[in-house]
């Protein structure tokens, strides 16, 4: 279970106050609400980039309020991807394993597994300098899946995206959803995108958020 | 095909950049033409210029290194954190830059005599010894390069360094890790005008360390030195191996900077 109780998080002027969410384990939810509105400070609050005024946050039954965001185990794709300029996509896939001290042949076989399951395998040895959007993504999605975290958080992963490439993103990551047994908080403008991948529809509101029936 | 107007915007701009070069280059020029091959040779044949040669070029590199020392944590701090007083160190780090360079030798001396001060010179003897040099160079060169390497690291995104925080970095591993691969050609930057910031100062030296040669001189006290004794030849030879130094490592650090970027 992924769950906020009653938080409170200040930004500046902007507050988000005591906001209370509960996505199952294993589930797919997809948040979505107006620009402005909160979801990626949501987001951020959960993986521990920004700190909560008041309130829970729980993953898989353990309380990260307090935790540092290395220490919550959470794989977190941010919109532009924000992949490292000097390391090569191999390195990318390699990088929570190295700092985890994973030896090198458990390394190389998760890299090689990340690699067929995204289909990245032909840009291992390239840096992000040139990758296309879609690549660009999938680079960083496999390098937040490679810890196996037990929560990943996607902020917009799609948004500049076109048509054809997000439409095999959205196969990727319901093949991904299948073979990776977690719980996804994945935030989006768009009611396609949502209702092709939620198990469970989430809008936010400046009231709280509000559950949404899949079907419309 | 540009229009007319664009046409004359781009002429203007042309225009401006080409008048600057042509000043540079015929500065440059003017001190080539005026130097011959003889006084060239008789400037490198002098056993005090070539100390002065030696001194400056160490005193540089160590004085750049300093810098660097000092101006990456600097900027990193001042452009990731909020904290107390952040714009007043912010404002204070501007002073070396504006201050007359003369007055920074002359705190720097003021500074020296104060008991603090005499108890440093007593254990490592500063005021008009070697270390006032590279001291008088590094007070001046690193606000440039702590100025060069706050921009460099507004400009690299801080959601980076956010991720690896997320995969398992503490703050101190996403900045080696992530940071700090990324700041690669602003810290070069930093490392090349802080160098050649050193290479130039002469006012804070002359204050502080004096003008004693084969002790204190480094290339702009032989210039001043030579040309206050008329010896106008000897000190355009010297200010052309200035140059020429400046010139290379400039050149060599610009090299190394691009290589790797797919730029050369």
């Amino acid at each position: 279970m992924l769950s906020l109780t009653d938080v409170t998080i200040r930004q500046g002027k902007f507050t988000l106050s005591r906001l209370s969410l509960q996505i199952p384990t294993g589930h797919y939810a997809v948040l979505m609400g107006k620009t402005g509105s909160g979801k990626t400070t949501i987001l951020e609050a959960i993986c521990g980039l920004r700190p909560t005024a008041s309130g829970q946050i729980c993953l898989l039954g353990r309380d990260v309020t307090h935790l540092k965001p290395a220490l919550r185990g959470v794989g977190y794709v941010p919109q532009d991807a924000s992949l490292f300029s000097r390391l090569t996509v191999r390195q990318h896939l390699a990088f929570a394993l190295t700092i985890r001290s994973w030896d090198r042949q458990r390394i190389e076989r998760r890299v090689a597994e990340m690699a067929e399951l995204l289909h990245i395998g032909h840009l291992l040895d390239r840096r992000p300098q040139g990758l296309s959007g879609g690549e660009a993504q999938r680079v960083a999605l496999g390098r937040a899946l490679a810890m196996r975290p037990g929560v990943l958080l996607l902020d917009e992963p799609l948004s500049a995206l076109d048509a054809e490439t997000r439409q095999e993103m959205y196969d990727l990551l319901l093949a991904v959803r299948r073979q990776q047994s977690m719980t996804v908080l994945h935030v989006t403008h768009s009611r396609s995108e949502a209702q092709t991948l939620a198990d469970l529809l989430l809008e936010l509101h400046a009231d709280g958020v509000r559950l949404l029936p899949r079907d419309g | 095909m540009p229009r007319p107007h664009d046409a004359l915007f781009l002429a203007g701009l042309i225009g401006m950049l080409g008048l600057y070069v042509l000043l540079i280059v015929s500065l440059l020029g003017a001190l080539a033409c005026f130097t011959s091959g003889k006084d060239l040779a008789t400037a490198l044949a002098s056993e005090e210029i070539r100390y002065a040669f030696r001194l400056s070029m160490i005193s540089c590199t160590l004085s750049a290194l300093l810098s660097l020392w000092v101006a990456i944590p600097a900027g990193y701090l001042l452009s990731r954190f909020q904290f107390p007083g952040r714009g007043l160190i912010d404002a204070l780090l501007d002073v070396p830059i504006v201050l007359p360079p003369l007055v920074i030798g002359l705190a720097l001396l003021i500074l020296f005599q104060t008991r603090l001060g005499r108890a440093v010179d007593q254990i490592v003897p500063v005021t008009f010894a070697v270390p006032s040099v590279v001291l008088a160079q590094f007070s001046v060169a690193c606000a440039f390069a702590v100025r060069t390497m706050r921009v460099t690291f507004d400009q690299i995104n801080p959601r980076s360094e956010q991720v690896a925080m997320t995969l398992g970095c503490s703050r101190a591993q996403a900045f080696w890790m992530v940071v700090f691969p990324e700041a690669r050609r602003g810290i070069l930057t930093a490392a090349t005008l802080s160098w050649a910031r050193s290479l130039g100062e002469f006012g804070p030296i002359l204050v502080f360390s004096g003008a004693t040669r084969m002790r204190t001189e480094v290339l702009p006290t032989t210039v001043y030195l030579e040309l206050s004794v008329g010896k106008i030849e000897a000190a355009a030879a010297v200010s052309l191996i200035m140059v020429v130094a400046a010139l290379a490592i400039l050149i060599l650090a610009r090299l190394f900077g691009l290589r790797g970027t797919g730029l050369i």
